[in-house]
């Protein structure tokens, strides 16, 4: 028998923040380097060496957590974790425990199943650490050898922590979505999942209504989610499996402790990861070894100044003040803050709003996406383009001869709508000249009139073909316009 | 000609009138090691190339080149200071051979400056004792008795200096290990103020607590080796930035005036033994006949002291020797390789072999006390504790200018009779703990010798900073014949 039950997630995101250099010495932080060479006696813990803090990684954190909505700690401290692992050269891994310089805080995001629907996810905290670095296990050919790269020890990480606020996969993708963008708008991270730059772990569980009674089944964490699709199709699984589990086995939470899944993409299912007995004590304490932060009003006031324009801020602007629909503004400002500034300056150059987003999203995306391209890189300016928007607007070309201008800048950068109608050979026409094409074409093709007549309309079309051969400026829509007013006007 | 007990500064000065030369004077220690080092056993290894480095100094001083008031000077260096292309072993199998990437700061001023490091000196595994007996390359012995300790952890820093093997020597205090080996043997040794001199390159043991220091037979060249060393190093963030005063020019103030503070909890403490105790009142007239006034003080939570101490520090050593896996480098054994972890195996391994009995036994005692559900009760209250005492040191300070003091509750004794008591060991740490616990400046200064003559110390203790304070105060006391620096004769072969 089926039994309802609502899912809880809560997502835990390590954010690579992007300083130059690591969070406790002066390596470079660059990904993609030879193994092993952006290292130095710090960040490889030799005996000795200590740790010095990074002030950017801090001026980053605080950017975040403002636009996140959390409490900014006045002061805030360093805590060792303490583990053993290779990739962990000190032993411990400098965290923050108990004073994170981020408290509680909350994220909004459109409903995916109510797009109209904003959800709020609250955040307990998010706090700063150090990267581990990097195992590779090379298993091949019978060989068991494994190799270290530290490259990445030291990187600075923000954790930022959910509570368990999502209840639904799509939810918990669309939080992550939406936590992307705005870190990528405020520039603190790449936020590049294939390089590492952004990490999500979910805690799941499901409250299954049972007879009145709320039963919630234990909490798994799932690792290993490499992509947002893959936290998606993950969350899909496990929750599917543990109510399998529970009807298999009636556990409940406490019943077990708290287990660690891996997802495996490949096979799409969420494996149990080997687990330790000593459940993890990480004999937390302060690091002797650096001071507290103090964070300044004028710390605060530098990172508000940083902040700009957020994604939902836009959004809101988009819809208010330029009458776009919610979903047009959500795919323009999803491309980024460049592709919004392009549209922004678009507008301010005259053209319309809705004309300028269809411009953007049905060809400067296309392009873009063909040829791989960022905005910045894209070479017609959006004065240009929207000089363009502006020339049909007036009924100086029609949208498919502004079309071939708009591929004709492509080929021909730098050029404006006069030199490129020249180049292309249009030429303004007269709408008087056009009706009388249409009144001869319509005389040659009675046949056509005739189908029109018994409610045929496509016919006319035929005679689009025509009207572009006798006359190349021909505006097919005004063709097509204007011959049904001369058979209309016979009937 | 006799360097030995020279000053240090003195004997620079002669090797800068080229009365002598860097050479002759390093080759004049060589010599005295080569005959005393057999007996004594104060090196882990002779540094490399010391000659050729010498060399090098006198060439610098012959092209007229303006060094150090130090420059041409034989030293020693505790191994527990990272000195790049040599090994640095901190006493430890872990580490036996280790040769570190880089310099360690103060070592790399002392070395600009112009000394030349003739050895690294034993210690305690990881700066862990007080008898140098717990070092993996075996024990250090005290050039006035050889069967005795030279006390630790830097014992082959004060033996190194008590039996004539050079002229100055870098130790390391964490809760006496500077202070207690030098009044073991009969020389001066200085903890500066908690953050004076970098700790970057100090091979850590409680990170809140180590303090590099200098050992000499003169307090003046203490002082000169200070002002090479303090300073702000923006690669320590605990270092202080407060300006370095010229310690050698503020040596020679008059003592008028000076209020110094007894402590009456340590004088009238049931461990200390009355030689000791008259080595310490000895002091205190001659304080008195310069001009200082004595004020006896109280301090209430002096018994407290070993306790907190035996928390903080191995709480921080624990997770400051977690590095050691015998992964990246150091001690490395596999382990059971058909173990179901043979990672886990292998570090287990390497760290069951690679360390010490005492360096495991305070790696668990901090391991169980910052475990989940004891913290509270042991490291959170040691450190409420630690605070405690530093305000009985506030307290102090308040009425007096110094606090006079014994270093140790008795003199150096016999090699092995501690090392099965722990507690015992811990013990001889009550007079020397409190200073690092309030991150305070502290000087053992010799004073005599026992009937049995064996070297006894007082310890005089200032408040932050104050590091000027007590090196005049022992220099008035040098001065006034309090001790007359003297070195052990290696026994007849």
């Amino acid at each position: 028998m089926e039994v309802p039950y609502k899912i809880v997630i809560g997502l835990e995101v390590h954010v690579q923040l992007s300083t130059r250099t690591k969070l406790f010495c002066g390596c470079s932080t660059e990904f993609g380097a030879a193994p092993n060479t952006q290292v130095c006696p710090v960040c490889l813990g030799q005996p000795g060496a200590l740790p010095v803090m990074n002030r950017s990684a801090i001026d980053l954190a605080i950017r975040t957590g403002l636009a996140l909505n959390c409490e900014i700690a006045s002061v805030t401290k360093w805590d060792r974790k303490n583990y053993f692992y290779p990739d962990l050269p000190k032993g411990y891994q400098i965290s923050q425990f108990d004073q994170p310089i981020c408290g509680p805080g909350y994220l909004e995001f459109s409903d995916p199943d109510q797009p109209e629907q904003m959800l709020r996810v609250r955040l307990i905290r998010a706090h700063l650490e150090e990267d581990a670095g990097k195992s590779m296990h090379d298993e091949a050919a019978g060989k068991s050898a494994s190799r270290i790269d530290l490259n990445r020890t030291g990187t600075p990480l923000l954790e930022i922590v959910s509570e368990p606020d999502l209840h639904s996969p799509q939810a918990a993708k669309a939080y992550l979505t939406e936590l992307r963008l705005l870190l990528t708008y405020l520039g603190v991270s790449d936020c590049n999942m294939q390089e590492g730059s952004l990490r999500a772990d979910a805690n799941i569980n499901l409250h299954i209504d049972r007879d009145g009674e709320t039963l919630a089944t234990p909490i798994v964490e799932v690792k290993n989610l490499n992509s947002f699709r893959a936290v998606e199709r993950a969350l899909i699984y496990e929750s599917q499996r543990q109510y399998d589990e529970w009807q298999r086995t009636g556990a409940v939470l406490g019943d077990a402790p708290k287990r660690t899944f891996g997802w495996d993409d490949q096979r799409g299912v969420t494996i149990p990861q080997r687990e330790k007995e000593e459940s993890s004590d990480y004999r937390y304490f302060p690091d002797p070894d650096l001071v507290p932060v103090h964070i300044t009003s004028e710390q605060l006031e530098y990172a508000r100044s940083q902040l700009g324009e957020s994604p939902s801020a836009i959004r809101q602007r988009l819809v208010n003040e330029h009458a776009l629909k919610p979903y047009d503004a959500d795919v323009i400002v999803s491309q980024g803050r460049g592709v919004v500034d392009y549209f922004d300056r678009m507008i301010q150059a005259g053209a319309n709003a809705k004309r300028s987003s269809s411009w953007i999203q049905q060809e400067v995306l296309r392009v873009m996406n063909e040829s791989n391209q960022g905005i910045e890189d894209f070479c017609i300016t959006a004065e240009q383009l929207s000089e363009l928007v502006l020339a049909v607007d007036a009924g100086d070309l029609d949208t498919t001869r502004a079309k071939d201008v708009f591929q004709y800048w492509l080929q021909h950068p730098g050029s404006n709508v006069q030199s490129a109608k020249q180049a292309l050979g249009i030429k303004d026409v007269d709408q008087s000249e056009i009706e009388a094409l249409c009144r001869e074409l319509l005389a040659e093709n009675p046949k056509i009139v005739a189908q029109y007549k018994e409610g045929n309309t496509k016919a006319l079309g035929a005679l689009i073909g025509a009207a572009k051969k006798k006359n190349a400026n021909a505006d097919p829509r005004l063709v097509r316009e204007l011959s049904q007013k001369i058979i209309e006007a016979e009937l | 000609m006799n360097l030995c007990t020279l000053s240090a500064l003195e004997l620079a000065t002669r090797i800068q009138a080229r009365e002598l030369s860097s050479v002759e004077a390093t080759q004049y220690f060589l010599s005295r090691i080569a005959e005393t080092e057999q007996h004594i056993h104060a090196f882990t290894h002779l540094a490399e190339g010391a000659l050729d480095r010498a060399e090098q100094i006198d060439s610098r001083l012959k092209s007229g080149e303006q060094l150090s008031p130090l420059a041409g000077v034989p030293i020693a260096i505790k191994d527990v200071l990272c000195t790049i292309g040599d090994r640095t072993t901190c006493g430890s199998r872990m580490l036996s051979e280790y040769r570190p990437p880089y310099m360690a700061t103060a070592v790399q001023k002392l070395v600009d400056a112009g000394l030349v490091i003739v050895g690294k000196t034993n210690m305690d595994e990881f700066a862990m004792g007080g008898s140098t007996e717990s070092s993996y390359l075996g024990p250090t012995r005290n050039p006035w008795d050889v069967q005795r300790t030279p006390g630790g952890s830097s014992g082959g820093a004060a033996a190194s200096l008590a039996a004539g093997m050079c002229s100055l020597s870098i130790g390391s205090d964490t809760g006496g290990s500077v202070r207690q080996p030098a009044a073991f043997c009969g020389v001066c040794g200085l903890k500066p103020t908690y953050g004076r001199i970098s700790r970057y390159g100090l091979v850590a043991f409680a990170s809140s607590l180590d303090q590099v220091g200098p050992l000499a037979h003169h307090v003046q060249d203490l002082a000169a080796c200070m002002a090479i060393m303090a300073g702000h190093d923006n690669r320590d963030s605990t270092s202080l930035a407060a300006e370095v005063p010229d310690y050698l020019a503020e040596l020679g103030r008059p003592l008028k005036g000076l209020k110094v503070g007894i402590i009456r909890e340590q004088v009238e403490h049931a461990a200390l033994e009355a030689e000791v105790r008259d080595a310490v009142s000895h002091t205190q007239r001659m304080l008195e006949e310069l001009g200082a006034s004595i004020l006896e003080i109280d301090f209430p939570h002096q018994e407290y002291a070993v306790p907190t101490y035996y928390l903080v520090a191995p709480c921080e050593a624990s997770s400051n020797l977690s590095r050691y896996d015998g992964v990246h480098y150091g001690y490395r054994e596999l382990g059971d390789a058909s173990a179901e972890s043979p990672l886990d195996a292998m570090i287990s391994r390497s760290r069951s072999r690679g360390f010490g009995p005492e360096v495991k036994r305070r790696i668990m005692l901090g391991t169980f006390a910052l475990s989940a559900g004891y913290y509270d009760a042991y490291y959170k209250k040691a450190l409420q504790v630690r605070r405690l005492i530093t305000q009985d040191y506030h307290r102090a300070f308040q009425d007096v200018d110094l606090l006079l003091g014994p270093v140790t509750p008795t003199p150096a004794y016999p090699l092995g009779e501690k090392l099965d008591d722990p507690v015992q060991m811990y013990l001889g740490d009550l007079f020397t703990v409190g200073a690092n616990l309030a991150g305070l400046p502290a000087i053992s200064v010799p004073a005599g010798f026992t009937s049995e003559g064996l070297p006894v110390a007082v310890q005089l203790q200032a408040p932050a900073l104050e590091e000027s304070r007590l090196l005049n105060a022992a220099f008035q006391l040098q001065q006034a014949g309090l001790f007359t620096p003297q070195v052990a004769e290696p026994p007849a072969t």
